[in-house]
Formats: C-alpha cells, sequence, structure tokens
C-alpha cells in the first residue's frame, strides 16, 4: 500500500493559487471605469460573439477574464440568481453585492475542495441613482472579494494597466472621455486598439429600465475619435 | 440565496420556468385537487389588437369583474413582453398576471442566458406552451386567454396570434379581440378594418370598438372622465412598444365622443321619437 506524500497546506493553497493566476494571465485585460452617467466597461476582445461583458439584471453587469467557459458558467448562474430573487421578491430587491457574495462563497469553495480551482476574475457592477451608489465588486479565483471605486482592472497586467489608469482618471470624465482613458491603459504605449479589437458596454444611468447596452460598430468608431 | 450552478445533465438552459422547478418553485398553479365548484375570482374583459402598416396596436379596457360587481376600476391587461412585443390579457386576473410576469420573465432570461432574443414565433410558442400549461385550472373556471403582438425583427412587419384555452396558437392577418366584451369589439374592428392602416386610424378604430363594447357588454369598461380613466392603448412597430400617453387617449376620446353627440347623428332622439309625424308629412 502506498502512503500518500505529505504536502503542507500552504504548498497546496500556492501551488492552486499559481495555476490559477497563470490560466487568467494567458488571457486579455478588462476594465471598468465609473464616468459621469454610469459605468463604463472595456475589454480587449477580438470576438463578436464570445462575451466578456454581459447584462445580469437591470443595474447590474458582469464582466470577466480568462477561461471562457469557466466565466460565461459563472455569468449564467449570476443571471439566474438574479432573475430568481426578482420572481420571489421584487425587481427592487436584486442587487450587486448578495450576487458578489454567491460568487465569492462559489468560487472559494471551487478553489478549496475541488481539483482544480477556476481560472477567473470577475467584475459584479451596479450603478445607483447618483454616482456615489455606484458599486464595483471585484472577485477572485480563490472568492476574495474587493469593493473598488472609481474603476476595477482584471487580467493578467492589471498592475500596470490600472497604473496608467490612475493616471488617466478625473472626476468628470464624460463617456467618450472614459473610452479614450480606458482604451489608452489597456493598450499601453506600444500598441493601438482599434474598435474590432474592443468589446464596449455600459450601464448607463440615462438608459431605460434595463440599464445595460453595447456600444459598436459606428457608434463606437466616432466616440473613439 | 446560493448560486444556482448545474451540472450538464441537469442544466435547465435558458429556461426559466424550468430553473423555477429545479429549485422548488413550480409556477404552474396546481389545483386539479381544489374544489370543483366554481370561486368567484375577480375577471379582466376585453383587449383587441389590429395590425397597422409597420407594426401592430393593442388595446384593453380596465375594468375588472367579480360576478356582477366592478372588483377593480382601474386594471391593466396591456403589458410590454419586451421590448418589441405585447401580451393582452383577458380571463381569470389572478393567473393571468402571474403568467404575464412569468413570461415576461421568460423572455428577458433568455435573451440574457443566449446573449440574444427570441424570434417572434418563438415567443408566441412560450406563450402558447404556458396556457396549455393552464389548462387544469382553466377547466375549474381559470381561463386565461392571451393576445400576443410583436414586431418581427427578421421579416420587418407587426404579428399577431391568438389563442384558446388548449393552448392553441393561431396567427391573425387583421385583428383579433378576445375577452367578454370581444363580440362587439372585434365587429367594430371588424367594420373598420383596411389594410396596412396608419396606426394613428387603428389606435381610433380600437377607441371605437371598445367604446362599443363597453355600450352592449357589462364587463367590459368605458372611459371614465370622472376619475380620469382610459383604456390602455399601445403602438408596437419597428421602435418598440411604446405606450400611449392618458392625455392623448383622453383626446381621442372627446373627439369620438362629439362625432357620437345626438346633434351630429343622423338617427337622433329628436327623429326617432317621432317617426309617425315623419310618415304623415
Amino acid at each position: 500500500m502506498s502512503m500518500p506524500f505529505y504536502v503542507a497546506p500552504e504548498q497546496v493553497m500556492k501551488d492552486r493559487a499559481d495555476y490559477a493566476r497563470k490560466g487568467i494571465a494567458k488571457g486579455r485585460s478588462l476594465c471598468a471605469v465609473s464616468y459621469d452617467d454610469g459605468i463604463l466597461f472595456c475589454a480587449e476582445n477580438t470576438s463578436n460573439t464570445l462575451r466578456k461583458i454581459s447584462e445580469i439584471y437591470d443595474r447590474i453587469a458582469f464582466a470577466g477574464v480568462g477561461r471562457y467557459s469557466e466565466f460565461d458558467q459563472l455569468r449564467v448562474a449570476g443571471v439566474r440568481h438574479a432573475d430568481m430573487k426578482g420572481y420571489a421578491y421584487s425587481r427592487e430587491d436584486v442587487d450587486a453585492q448578495s450576487l458578489a457574495n454567491a460568487y465569492a462563497q462559489m468560487l472559494n469553495h471551487t478553489f478549496t475542495h475541488e481539483m482544480k480551482p477556476m481560472e477567473v476574475e470577475i467584475l459584479v457592477a451596479e450603478i445607483g441613482d447618483e454616482r456615489n451608489r455606484d458599486e464595483l465588486f471585484h472577485i477572485l479565483y480563490d472568492g476574495s472579494v474587493v469593493d473598488e471605486d472609481r474603476f476595477s482592472v482584471l487580467g493578467g497586467e492589471a498592475d500596470a494597466i490600472a497604473a496608467r489608469l490612475d493616471e488617466a482618471w478625473a472626476d468628470d470624465l464624460d463617456l467618450g472621455a472614459a473610452l479614450r482613458a480606458a482604451v489608452g491603459a489597456l493598450a499601453g504605449e506600444e500598441r493601438t486598439l482599434v474598435a474590432d479589437d474592443l468589446e464596449i458596454a455600459v450601464l448607463a444611468r440615462s438608459n431605460g429600465r434595463r440599464k445595460f447596452g453595447r456600444i459598436e460598430g459606428d457608434a463606437l468608431t466616432a466616440l473613439l475619435g | 440565496m446560493t448560486l444556482p450552478f448545474f451540472t450538464p445533465d441537469v442544466d435547465p438552459g435558458p429556461d426559466f420556468a424550468g430553473l423555477l422547478r429545479r429549485q422548488g418553485r413550480d409556477p404552474e398553479a396546481r389545483i386539479a385537487d381544489a374544489a370543483s365548484h366554481p370561486l368567484t375570482i375577480m375577471h379582466g374583459t376585453t383587449v383587441v389588437a389590429i395590425r397597422t402598416a409597420g407594426g401592430v396596436v393593442m388595446a384593453g379596457d380596465r375594468r375588472a369583474t367579480s360576478g356582477n360587481l366592478i372588483s377593480h376600476r382601474s386594471m391593466e391587461k396591456v403589458f410590454p413582453a419586451d421590448r418589441f412585443s405585447g401580451v393582452a390579457i383577458a380571463g381569470a386576473a389572478g393567473p393571468a398576471m402571474e403568467m404575464v410576469r412569468l413570461f415576461q420573465l421568460q423572455l428577458e432570461h433568455y435573451e440574457k442566458v443566449e446573449g440574444h432574443h427570441l424570434s417572434l414565433e418563438g415567443k408566441a410558442n412560450q406563450l402558447s406552451q404556458m396556457v396549455r400549461a393552464h389548462l387544469p385550472a382553466a377547466m375549474q373556471g381559470m381561463a386565461v386567454v392571451p393576445l400576443f403582438a410583436g414586431y418581427d425583427l427578421q421579416r420587418g412587419i407587426g404579428r399577431l396570434f391568438e389563442f384558446d384555452v388548449t393552448g392553441g396558437r393561431y396567427e391573425e392577418l387583421h385583428h383579433a379581440a378576445t375577452g367578454s366584451g370581444s363580440l362587439h369589439a372585434g365587429t367594430v374592428v371588424k367594420i373598420g378594418y383596411r389594410a396596412e392602416m396608419d396606426p394613428s386610424d387603428a389606435v381610433d378604430l380600437a377607441i371605437r370598438a371598445l367604446f362599443e363594447a363597453a355600450d352592449d357588454d357589462s364587463a367590459t369598461g368605458g372611459p371614465d372622465l370622472i376619475r380620469g380613466i382610459f383604456p390602455i392603448i399601445a403602438i408596437i412597430d419597428a421602435d418598440g412598444f411604446r405606450r400611449l400617453e392618458d392625455d392623448e387617449i383622453r383626446s381621442r376620446f372627446e373627439a369620438l365622443l362629439g362625432d357620437l353627440s345626438p346633434s351630429n347623428t343622423r338617427g337622433s332622439a329628436d327623429d326617432g321619437a317621432r317617426p309617425d309625424q315623419e310618415v304623415d308629412r
């Protein structure tokens, strides 16, 4: 009978975290930026169909980086969670915070109990009636939740992008300015990103009941200037 | 509430009702064992839909009745199903409202999960399945008979669908009416209908139809000028679903009442009272 080798829990956790981080770093990054009318999401994504940013509920959006199949599963679970809650109670009772907690619980469970952790980093964003009620919950592969304001960056090069975004960000950005700041931060100095490389969406206070909207095609090209 | 996560073999996909069932919240009324004598419950009444050039007009009165009593004066029976379609209901008010709510959620849920919306025909079939699932309740006097209409984005036309209590789905090319006053409302629409109608004319026709239905059917409510309650009328076209403002409906009603007033009518009360004298002359 063979004895399993003893591995220190610290080592197990570290190996899993490294594995997840490596997976996440393979993909392209994305960022969410608060602007005067809501929250702008900007992802580097050449695909027109495999989305990284999507609608969860009236005021709530989801964004994910890493392994597509995994964050898409999380996205669908989020839509289900929100729709079920809205059906059982009322539309007003659906909030990003409880969804973020549910995600955190799920990711943490997978991280500690399953064969492999999920190679994803996700963002749950909600806009309020006023700007100071906007919420950005950044959730990591191990279930840690970070509540961010102004902007949030997900993905392998998050630190470098966040540093660039920090410089470009201002209190009074309108949609166009926020978009250019986000695209500039994602691209860095050596590259230029054009409309085809980008997936852009907003949660805008000026939209109707469903605040989520995509910015594509000519509208996007015009905004990029 | 925990995150609804499923293994592939039991995943409900984009079906919201399926999801509810998996979570132990069956959305369909199970009342087969309930008392078989009819209950006195609220009923909503007359709704009509008219196809126009480039879209559809839907309209419904505001009255709900329980037996011979008026139980609600401002009930809404015309709802947006999603951005490009609407649903109008007649029948038992409680189950009808629930059906509309679930239908709206079904369409939105599908759109969010799949990333694109259902075709218009897909939406009509969804509703048909919901009506069919409701059949046991319908057999006990709680029938719900909706109308569904919308703008077909693929074909660029307005389309409308009628249903029966068994879930039968029938596409109508011109107009449809359902509910207790549908005989009168339907006849008015039938006479006034023209192909490729202007939406504004169709709105006037719908107003006239509901007025005539209210005139002859006690369960259909007419315009309530004292309380300011008017039928709900919506236009659905390439720009989506939009409900007309009450003020606009009020002014259209006032125009209709002006047309119908005795001084403008050939067969006025004055003439009718003395038929003999006319003959004598």
